[in-house]
């Protein structure tokens, strides 16, 4: 039972591939300046990575070790694809602002990253459960980083009016700089500090 | 024509930088920065590699695989654009190896100094990033061509740059929770607001 718990729950916070692993951040930048292609990026994510741990977990026995990340792309690329179709059918104008960002899944490190180091060597269960929680835990921060850009950035929360702009009449002002590029570094910055300063084990040695 | 492709050039290497204004490659970028001479090599091997494969998706997407393209089989009807991600990625997966492979015979001082870096970069979403762009934006060959080239230089120059300001950041008094990757996040913030000044150009 605390192994289950341990692979759902430690990569949310104790282990989180962003803040900790450093894996996956080109998505966290680009997609965050609203939070409608936020939702989606993180939703497709969570459901690549916990189905392609799951897959490639499966097969674990039978990938000859020398051509393995191929297979692995082979089974990422075509869950991407999947991905990706579904949004050009269902939801085409969010998959128009997202971009080639659907497509950069592939090499988002976090879903190769979690094959490699634990779907490989883990039951598809385990595997399954480690997948869903890297998924969250990306999630939480893409997530986090959206709410502050979409709200300070341009008074919306997913496309609702939350602050009124002056330019509309209201009070609040909006701050530009939330909806440009630099400004997912410095809240992401922030971020690691905030999580460093809570949890000091994960402060970094001099080296 | 010659504007043309140089303001594709100018575009992709400051204007529309992959690592600092569409955050291509940045596991990478943020991980392998440490030290100038190792994000050098790595530069490099990006611009070659980078050069090689737009241009080569580039025709793969155009005669193969986009509507049409197949009509001299009688297949006049058939789309293929589905298939652009997983052949993309294979096709810079073999080129890498085949690199590889080159420059382990012919050029053995170059393939020591780029060392762990080349199989590295099948998995850097500047590479793959440049592509999908490529089929975005609709470039005939000669511009993926230097669509490739400016924007392998442009990633290149970003991460030396972090790399410089990294290594004088040793010297440095920086608060426990931020030390490493934290004020990295915040150094990287300031180097994209300063190319930010290049937006707005036209050439």
């Amino acid at each position: 039972m605390s192994k289950v718990k341990e692979a759902l729950f430690d990569p949310i916070f104790k282990n989180n591939p962003i803040a900790v692993q450093v894996l996956g951040i080109c998505s966290v930048l680009a997609v965050t300046s609203k939070l409608e292609t936020t939702v989606t990026m993180c939703l497709a994510v969570i459901f690549v990575v916990t189905l392609s741990n799951l897959s490639i977990s499966l097969i674990r026995n039978h990938i000859p070790s020398s051509i393995r990340m191929i297979v692995q792309m082979t089974i990422i690329a075509s869950l991407v694809i999947l991905v990706d179709q579904f949004l050009k059918a269902y939801a085409y104008e969010i998959s128009k602002q997202l971009s080639v960002f659907v497509g950069l899944i592939i090499t988002n490190c976090i879903i190769m990253g979690r094959a490699e180091a634990y779907a490989m060597k883990n039951g598809p269960w385990l595997s399954m459960l480690d997948g869903l929680g890297n998924g969250i835990g990306y999630s939480i921060v893409l997530l986090a980083v959206g709410f502050v850009r979409e709200l300070l950035g341009s008074g919306k929360l997913l496309g609702y009016v939350v602050l009124p702009l002056t330019i509309d009449g209201g009070w609040y002002p909006a701050n530009g700089l939330l909806l440009l590029s630099p400004s997912a570094f410095f809240l992401i910055g922030f971020f690691i500090w905030g999580l460093r300063t809570w949890k000091t084990e994960l402060v970094e040695k001099e080296n | 024509m010659l504007e043309h492709y140089l303001n594709i050039l100018l575009k992709s290497i400051f204007i529309e930088n992959f690592a600092l204004a569409f955050f291509l490659g940045m596991c990478t970028y943020l991980a392998v920065s440490k030290r100038v001479e190792t994000s050098t090599g790595l530069g490099i091997a990006v611009i070659v590699v980078q050069t090689i494969t737009v241009p080569i998706n580039n025709l793969i997407y155009n005669y193969i695989l986009k509507e049409g393209a197949l009509g001299w089989l009688g297949l006049e009807n058939l789309d293929l654009t589905f298939l652009a991600l997983i052949s993309f990625i294979g096709v810079i997966a073999a080129m890498v190896q085949i690199l590889e492979m080159t420059l382990d015979k012919y050029f053995p001082a170059l393939y020591n100094a780029l060392g762990i870096f080349l199989p590295l970069i099948t998995v850097n979403c500047a590479i793959l990033g440049g592509s999908l762009f490529m089929v975005e934006r609709d470039y005939n060959l000669p511009e993926s061509v230097i669509f490739g080239l400016g924007s392998g230089i442009g990633w290149a120059i970003a991460i030396m740059a972090l790399a410089a300001i990294r290594e004088r950041m040793r010297y440095c008094l920086v608060p426990d929770g931020l030390k490493g990757l934290g004020i990295t996040f915040i150094t990287v913030g300031l180097i994209a607001l300063a190319f930010m000044c290049f937006s707005g150009i036209q050439l």
